[in-house]
């Protein structure tokens, strides 16, 4: 877990006294229930998600931070019996509703999984093939967005000379970048993480959280983790569920030194959960 | 160290593990015996009389010499049809089945039927193309012969691509729409990817299995003692003219009976072979 050899520039330096009130918001989750079959697994969740800010949610298994996530690029859509009510407002557009192209809506907010998932392809065409998804491209061009979404994911130095060979071939670390680089390459507004260092060593993680702090200049981006010292080295904002419920959302500095909730300090401590 | 021997309880389990092991070898070695017996007399008969003649010439009439050219060939034809409209049929049903309606409650009852399609008799096969196919036209042809090895090759494919697509992790195929591609592309450019060995091993174990059917070929393509290629009139096949050849009492035609044997044996362990090669090198 140690990993301080690698310090990350943390959080941004605005802290406003509100909990980012005025900024803008990316996404606006509002009053958000999910249901697996019977079981309501998010309880009326009320959530802003700010413009090239990083949001981490945190809490104990099974308090509803992955279906949360989940919901936010519909990936639950694939599955029978799961089902979400309220409004997830994705640039003022609630995305819950039945007319919205999923596929349109997953290409504007990507997403990176907790075991790296590479396609089984070369690396070149692991990225390609979201590229060609959208734009027909002469190859020279295709071959610059691949270039700059490895760049991006800070691989290219590592694959250039192997673009052509298996992404199944690199290791953990590199396929999780390689499976950010895909996401990147798609040029999405908003990038959802679900845990995505849990899988990986410590040198590989720093790096990932490296790239996440790079990323957000440019992206919303929105992180699930178990690793409380990454939510605070990577993240603006927290949230912490607890049970289905948004306990506390607050600036991530604030819920790491003075949480306002009983339950979030007891978390942070490391007294449950 | 005097408590680490001969306690009495390790004792007897030690015996007891020592008579499971010979049982399982004694077992093993039966079993194999056997197949390697076959296989030795097949050899040891069918070899010498392979030659470049039984490549080249036609089945013979009784009591003269000849070769299995028409055989080899009508059962080349019959399956390579066969493979053409089971292949597609399996692959589309066994990615119904692992993919649009894994959740459906048809799925399972389509399941249920391939499985009792998959272990059917193959007389009962054969007697279907003939009721369906060989009566109405009125005569035996090969078409009727592909069909009705297409019948047993669908539910081989049905459920070996079912099984593949199984295999290919759930996340891959998240991964797969959460950068935004639809469904079919998914299965088409990633699934299918993913699971391509799996799949052509199925393909390659029906080409197995139906090489050396001889029942449902028996109903539906029958014989035909001269080479042709014409896929309306009845057409030979190996297995075909190894039962009618070894059941014969003419000594030439029992020596090319066992040739074919060989022939159709070699050919399905090299498939066998070849699958498994192509299953080795996906894991």
């Amino acid at each position: 877990m140690n990993i301080a050899s690698t310090p990350v520039p943390a959080t941004g330096n605005a802290t406003p006294a509100v909990a980012g009130a005025g900024l803008a918001e990316k996404v606006s989750i509002r009053n958000l229930e999910f249901f697996y079959g019977d079981n309501r697994a998010l309880k009326g969740i009320t959530l802003p998600l700010y413009t090239n800010k990083t949001t981490a949610f945190i809490g104990p298994s099974g308090c509803g931070k992955s279906t949360l996530l989940r919901v936010l690029n519909r990936m639950y859509d694939l599955y029978p019996g799961q089902r979400a009510t309220g409004q997830v407002l994705f640039d003022g557009e609630n995305l819950l509703e039945s007319g919205v192209d999923i596929n349109l809506l997953r290409a504007r907010i990507g997403m990176v999984f907790q075991k790296p998932t590479p396609f089984p392809m070369s690396i070149y065409e692991n990225i390609a093939f979201g590229i060609r998804l959208y734009d027909k491209l002469p190859r020279a061009e295709v071959d610059a967005r691949v270039e700059s979404a490895l760049r991006r994911a800070a691989l290219w130095d590592e694959v250039k000379d192997k673009l052509s060979s298996s992404g199944l071939g690199l290791s953990g670390g590199q396929q999780q970048r390689l499976c950010i680089a895909r996401t990147v390459a798609v040029k999405p507004e908003v990038i959802l993480f679900d845990e995505p260092c849990s899988a990986l060593d410590p040198i590989s993680t720093a790096k990932i959280e490296e790239l996440i702090d790079e990323l957000q200049e440019d992206y919303t981006i929105v992180i699930v983790t178990h690793n409380m010292q990454q939510a605070a080295r990577v993240s603006d904002f927290t949230a912490f569920m607890y049970l289905g419920d948004l306990v506390e959302f607050d600036v991530t500095e604030k819920i790491f030194t003075n949480p306002g909730d009983k339950r979030t300090q007891a978390y942070i401590t490391g007294r449950f959960g | 160290m005097a408590g680490l021997r001969n306690n009495a309880l390790y004792v007897r389990r030690r015996t007891r593990n020592t008579v499971a092991r010979g049982l399982a070898l004694a077992a093993t070695g039966f079993g194999l015996g056997w197949l390697v017996v076959i296989l030795g007399v097949l050899i040891y008969q069918g070899i010498g009389g392979l030659s470049l003649s039984v490549f080249v010439e036609n089945t013979p009439p009784p009591g003269s010499a000849g070769g299995l050219l028409n055989a080899i060939v009508g059962s080349i034809i019959m399956t390579i049809l066969a493979v053409f409209i089971g292949t597609p049929i399996g692959i589309l049903a066994g990615t119904y089945l692992a993919e649009y309606g894994r959740h459906d409650k048809l799925s399972s009852i389509v399941r249920f039927i391939n499985d009792v399609l998959l272990s059917a008799p193959s007389i009962v096969i054969g007697l279907f193309v003939y009721e369906i196919l060989v009566a109405p036209m009125g005569h035996f042809s090969g078409y009727a012969g592909a069909v009705a090895l297409a019948v047993i090759v669908i539910p081989v494919v049905v459920r070996t691509t079912e099984d593949m697509l199984r295999l290919v992790p759930d996340t891959l195929r998240e991964a797969a729409a959460s950068i935004g591609l639809p469904r079919a592309h998914m299965i088409v450019r990633v699934a299918y990817r993913a699971a391509r060995a799996g799949i052509v091993t199925g393909v390659l174990l029906a080409i197995a299995r139906i090489s050396g059917e001889t029942a449902p070929l028996l109903f539906t393509a029958l014989n035909n003692q001269f080479f042709s290629a014409n896929l309306n009139a009845p057409m030979p096949s190996l297995p075909v003219v190894i039962f009618q050849f070894a059941l014969s009492p003419y000594e030439e035609w029992q020596k090319l009976a066992w040739t074919g044997a060989l022939l159709i044996t070699v050919t399905v362990l090299g498939l066998s072979i070849l699958a498994r090669s192509l299953t080795a090198r996906r894991s």
